[in-house]
């Protein structure tokens, strides 16, 4: 019987024939936390009186939720933080690096890879055949003490892509559709496995956006193979060394396999207070929007800076709403400046947010008003996301993000291309 | 180590309870503070929850056991929530399916986490939970539920009371 992606990498870091269902122990290859996950992780790993990281170099805590701090408690935090890297002797990404994911990506993720975060969008890192989820605190400790962790191997799906993303459609669009397709639970415990012929045409980050809210719909995992487009992103990266053929084999057990056409895709956008709550823009009529944000590890990248860019080069924002952009690392920011981006967008008056999770979890820079509309680029839309249980946050593309902040609501981008 | 069996009364609540429903994100700045965090605990998705689950546990006739529809807990991995919902009073939660990541981290707090149809449980009822046979009684109604069994390094982590007190005991994982 042929193996799943998920499988297959299992199988390899635990050392064993892992099928779906299995209990496995598994080398994890790199752990991480982030500034509100660690400090409890820092505690679990004390109280169970861990002395040492199995791997230091492959242990990094990221500073990018709150940053820089907006109170003096997440200050603290940072202190405690900064000081267990040194005294542990792990890497510490500091404030103005990025988001943990985005930097994962550029400089630590390589196919094959088990990477466990302590943040759920820990699955980003999937889009380059890495076996990367989330987990809480007590268990990173743990991995980060042991260099291993348990998990029970997940049943796949494999998603199936064909035909060709049409103009103004992109991956995110695709991740919505799914998720609005099979539901905020429909793949809980499961592993998302992309595939098909299109695969040859989904940029590095779009697969980045797919994988990151592969867990929006309760995965596991969100796995792309390791392809051309993989070995071409690593070694732009630095690592192409790292770069190995990863696919399933022929003769995988899929759960299921559910067929997407490209070629039917609209832009989609997740209406309140639900990710799976989706749409056709065609079908969001007249909401007007105080804000619109485009940033996160969903949608920060410079593909997704250069599409809002091109959108709102040479116009403004709407006057009644705020346009907020954070790159999601200081790579980003760098060359979005580089290539004019930023110019762009500050003529058309957007803010400028430091790299980092910014506005998404409702902490600080841009929490909403009550009664307002936010069209967010990031990966979740729960009520209370963006700081206030009176707000409401609807999720779309940059693209579609960027045609709203102009016209003031909800707007198919196409109009604008 | 976890009790065996647990006695208490439900407080029902409904699907798709988010972990920014039980920890909204405004609160980020208490997440090192976990006395202070709790009392915000569901604080904008059930506000009279955190009073309830206290009276319960402190009226000492059994603790609050939360009730919930399908898929709790979805959202991040932030293991406060399963923390605070342990610090306000629950001794157990029932659901219909619980996100993976919650579900981890409150078997990893030695909360107990039942997946069983909670159709069949009402607002109030007094149930009897017996851990070890993945059974409910609800003395209410005179139904009794079974629940779906979790993978057994799991039920080892619960009762040894959580992943911590697993892991010294253990010196590392046993399948």
């Amino acid at each position: 019987m042929g193996k799943t992606l998920a499988e297959k990498i299992l199988s390899l870091k635990s050392h064993s024939k892992a099928k779906a269902g299995d209990v496995v122990i598994a080398d994890v290859d790199l752990a991480f936390v982030q500034d509100t996950t660690g400090p409890l992780t820092i505690r679990q790993f004390k109280e169970s009186s861990f002395k040492a990281l199995a791997k230091p170099q492959q242990t990094i805590i990221f500073l990018d939720h709150a940053v820089p701090s907006p109170a003096q408690q997440l200050s603290n935090d940072h202190i405690l933080l900064r000081r267990f890297a040194e005294e542990i002797g792990c890497c510490i990404s500091e404030i103005g690096d990025g988001i943990c994911h985005q930097l994962v990506a550029e400089n630590f993720a390589n196919p094959g890879d088990i990477i466990v975060g302590a943040d759920s969008h820990t699955v980003t890192a999937g889009a380059l055949g890495a076996f990367a989820t989330g987990m809480g605190s007590s268990d990173v400790a743990v991995a980060l003490a042991l260099g291993k962790t348990w998990f029970r191997v997940p049943e796949s799906f494999l998603i199936e892509l064909n035909g060709v993303f049409p103009r103004g459609v992109y991956g995110k669009d695709l991740i919505l559709y799914l998720i609005g397709q099979i539901g905020a639970d429909g793949a809980n415990y499961k592993a998302l496995e992309f595939g098909g012929k299109a695969l040859a045409r989904v940029t590095m980050s779009q697969r980045l956006t797919i994988a990151n809210m592969a867990v929006e719909a309760g995965a596991k995992v969100g796995l792309f193979p390791s392809d051309k487009i993989t070995k071409d992103f690593l070694k732009e990266h630095g690592r192409g060394d790292n770069y190995q053929p990863l696919y399933p084999d022929a003769g995988a057990n899929y759960e299921r396999v559910i067929p997407v056409n490209l070629d039917q895709l609209e832009p989609m956008v997740s209406l309140p207070h639900a990710v799976d709550n989706v749409r056709p823009v065609t079908q969001v009529k007249r909401v007007k929007i105080q804000q619109a944000f485009i940033g996160t590890c969903t949608n920060g990248r410079l593909e997704d800076l250069a599409v809002a860019a091109e959108i709102l080069k040479g116009k403004k924002r709407h006057p009644a709403t705020r346009l907020l952009i954070a790159p999601a690392s200081r790579q980003v920011l760098i060359h979005a400046i580089e290539k004019g981006y930023i110019q762009s967008l500050i003529e058309a008056g957007a803010i400028i947010l430091p790299p980092g999770c910014a506005a998404c979890l409702g902490l600080h820079q841009g929490v909403l008003g009550d009664g307002e509309v936010c069209l967010s680029t990031a990966n979740r839309n729960f009520r209370g996301r963006m700081g206030n249980p009176e707000a409401m946050v609807y999720l779309a593309s940059p693209a579609t993000a960027a045609a709203s902040a102009i016209k003031g609501e909800i707007t198919d981008p196409r109009e604008f291309m | 180590m976890a009790d065996l069996g647990l006695k208490g009364k439900a407080i029902k609540l409904w699907d798709d309870i988010s972990t920014d429903d039980i920890i909204p994100g405004r609160f980020t700045h208490l997440r090192s503070n976990l006395p202070e965090l709790a009392k915000h605990v569901l604080e904008d998705a059930a506000p009279e929850f955190a009073s309830r689950a206290k009276a319960l546990s402190e009226a000492g006739a059994g603790k609050a056991i939360l009730v919930a529809g399908k898929n709790l807990g979805l959202g991040s991995s932030r293991e406060q929530a399963p923390v605070v919902i342990k610090m306000s009073g629950v001794g157990a939660i029932l659901a219909k399916s619980a996100a993976r990541i919650f579900f981890r981290n409150a078997i990893n707090q030695g909360l107990p986490v039942l997946l069983c149809d909670t159709d069949k449980i009402s607002d109030g009822d007094e149930l009897e939970i017996n851990l070890t046979g993945g059974t409910i009684a609800n003395l209410t109604s005179g139904i009794k539920l079974s629940c779906s069994k979790m993978p057994p390094i799991m039920s080892a982590i619960l009762k040894e009371g959580g992943l911590i007190p697993y892991i010294q005991k253990h010196k590392g994982f046993k399948l």
